[in-house]
């Protein structure tokens, strides 16, 4: 399209262009997310109905999976799983709440020297890969008693994901204007004051988004719960892997199983949507 | 590892230097760091330092008495073993088809998003939904709700078109791998590619189109250089994410049929091997390989830090 054509091009074409652009941003959104959509739907059909080909969209629709799936039709009960996987993440997002609030603040509104590289080293410590330190940590935890404790994976957790809490609170907290803190100051504000009247309203949604995000990547988390859990602190992604050599016979099951794993991990994504991006590209990106 | 002289010049600029502080109220501002400080040294650094040093000696968990000192035998072995040095080369493989690939087509849709258009925040909630299913879950429903040969819904959707109906992961199980990959992580380069859009410049990009320039000389010219950090951004923090990659090959192929990467090999060495002086050879080299991407991604979060700082 020649720059003349593009400045005198009439409105109708111009529109229409994007009415189809439109329509192609539906079918690839749709694209992506047929897999989960058809995941969700076998989860409710009867495993003769799941495992056919080609496939039976209009088949009667049945809760069997999920009753299955909670413990219903024999095999192992996913609740504790849930519950290990609620434990080690809940507990380590509030871990790393309570460490990461007061560094922020150290890196941000009271600013201690060369802040900088301090949170240059947080970053820094997120590139070690996992399997780097996974050894040591799995010879720690035969020789202390540690193996196979929920209390283990709440301390590694705690230090996978205090980077990037670090980072995004530096970010939010420095959104706080240091005008507004220090006129609080003026009027003799003390310091808890400060930080609950003033600090706390403008950084809260920040710190919300954190703590979703630290709970989504622990909830995830499969290769510190697969090398150091067994039968008592497996966590859900673990109880899943029973699942990766059944053969398609318990088809509806897996799907069920996947989903109902993934829920809190979905909740809690589309919750914190509009900051995940800053929390996962670690505060870079606004 | 630390980065020190880029960021010391963005301490330089941000805030004016305060009074010298006398040596109580500098621990007094420091305090509140500590606790996060010590915890990330210990729980972090310190076990890297001991498969530093474990990965010079000669260890199998099955004969612990045999132990001792063989200094970088660990690191030649690793090195010349064909099994390992195909890891090593999968790892590239299955790094840089993803990120490239997520990347070009998040870009793409990225580009989609940024227009208005009807339901353009169902549409986002849709894709980001990939990204947002545990990885495991997300591995298992390629592996037998999609691949599987006999009723997976990509076989069950090419009957109709009379299709062939190929055992996906057997034939292709690497390019299976890279697949489920790419569907999880495209939604990841979306989001950060759209936010770089919408931080465009709006008033340039009306006076380029009062100047009559094209759409695709706008895209050449102002939003693919605006775009670049991004794009570095999203490679970047993608290859770290990727390099580690565990649980969909883990899933998806057990490491077999040639899609082991290093993450996977060094689990199996140690966990099923029990060989803890190569395992921590591999897993140092695993840190050399993800420091060199990690020196690349830390300058452009910097610049991009930077840049933020100053304009507070």
């Amino acid at each position: 399209m020649s720059a003349v054509a593009a400045r005198t091009a009439t409105v109708r074409p111009r529109r229409r262009r994007g009415v189809g652009l439109g329509l192609l941003a539906w079918l690839v959104g749709l694209l992506f997310f047929l897999p989960i959509a058809w995941m969700a739907l076998t989860s409710f059909h009867s495993e003769a109905d799941a495992a056919t080909n080609p496939p039976s969209f209009g088949a009667a629709l049945t809760l069997d999976s999920y009753r299955d799936f909670f413990g219903a039709g024999g095999g192992a009960s996913p609740w504790p799983a849930l519950i290990n996987s609620t434990m080690a993440s809940v507990v380590s997002t509030l871990c790393v709440l309570l460490l990461a609030l007061p560094a922020a603040y150290a890196l941000s509104i009271r600013r201690v020297e060369k802040w900088t590289d301090v949170l240059f080293f947080f970053l820094s410590t997120k590139m070690l890969p996992v399997v780097a330190g996974l050894l040591p940590v799995y010879l720690f935890a035969k020789n202390a008693g540690m193996l196979d404790n929920i209390w283990l994976l709440v301390i590694l957790y705690t230090s996978m994901n205090l980077p990037i809490a670090v980072w995004m609170m530096q970010s939010f907290l420095a959104e706080v204007p240091v005008a507004v803190i220090e006129a609080a100051r003026v009027d003799g504000a003390r310091l808890p004051t400060v930080l609950t009247r003033v600090v706390a309203p403008i950084a809260l949604p920040g710190i919300a988004a954190t703590a979703l995000i630290c709970f989504i990547f622990s909830w995830n988390e499969l290769l510190f719960a697969r090398v150091l859990t067994g039968v008592v602190a497996e966590t859900a992604p673990v109880f899943l892997t029973g699942f990766i050599t059944s053969q398609g016979l318990f088809l509806a099951k897996v799907c069920a199983a996947s989903l109902v794993i993934s829920l809190p991990v979905l909740a809690a994504g589309f919750a914190a949507q509009d900051k995940l991006v800053q929390g996962l590209s670690l505060g870079a990106v606004k | 590892m630390t980065i020190t002289t880029s960021a010391r010049v963005a301490a330089a600029t941000a805030r004016p230097a305060t009074r010298p502080p006398n040596r109580m109220r500098a621990w007094a501002t420091r305090a509140p760091l500590l606790p996060a400080l010590v915890f990330m040294i210990v729980v972090t650094q310190l076990p890297f330092v001991a498969t530093l040093v474990i990965s010079f000696f000669d260890w199998n968990a099955l004969y612990p008495k045999d132990r001792h000192f063989t200094g970088v035998d660990n690191y030649r072995q690793v090195l010349t073993d064909p099994d390992l040095r195909h890891s090593v080369w999968t790892t590239v493989l299955l790094t840089a088809t993803v990120v490239l690939v997520s990347l070009v087509v998040g870009l793409g849709i990225a580009l989609l998003l940024n227009r208005k258009f009807r339901g353009r925040g169902v549409v986002r909630t849709m894709l980001i939904a990939p990204f947002l299913v545990v990885p495991v879950a997300a591995a298992l429903l390629w592996k037998h709700v999609l691949y599987n040969p006999e009723y997976g819904l990509f076989n069950g959707l090419l009957h109709y078109v009379g299709g062939p109906q190929p055992d996906w992961i057997s034939n292709t199980p690497l390019l299976a791998v890279e697949a489920s990959l790419i569907w999880q992580w495209t939604p990841f380069m979306m989001l950060i590619l759209l936010a770089g859009l919408q931080s465009r410049d709006h008033e340039q990009l009306e006076a380029a189109r009062v100047d009559g320039a094209s759409d695709w000389q706008i895209f050449r010219h102002l939003t693919l250089p605006h775009l670049r950090r991004y794009l570095e951004l999203g490679a970047l923090l993608g290859s770290i994410y990727i390099v580690q990659n565990f649980d969909a090959v883990f899933t998806l192929t057990s490491g077999g049929l040639g899609t082991a990467n290093l993450p996977y090999t060094v689990y199996q060495s140690f966990y099923q091997a029990h060989e803890n002086g190569l395992a921590s050879a591999a897993g140092v080299l695993v840190v050399i390989g993800s420091i060199i991407i990690a020196t690349f991604a830390l300058r452009v979060v910097s610049s991009l830090f930077r840049e933020e700082v100053s304009r507070a």
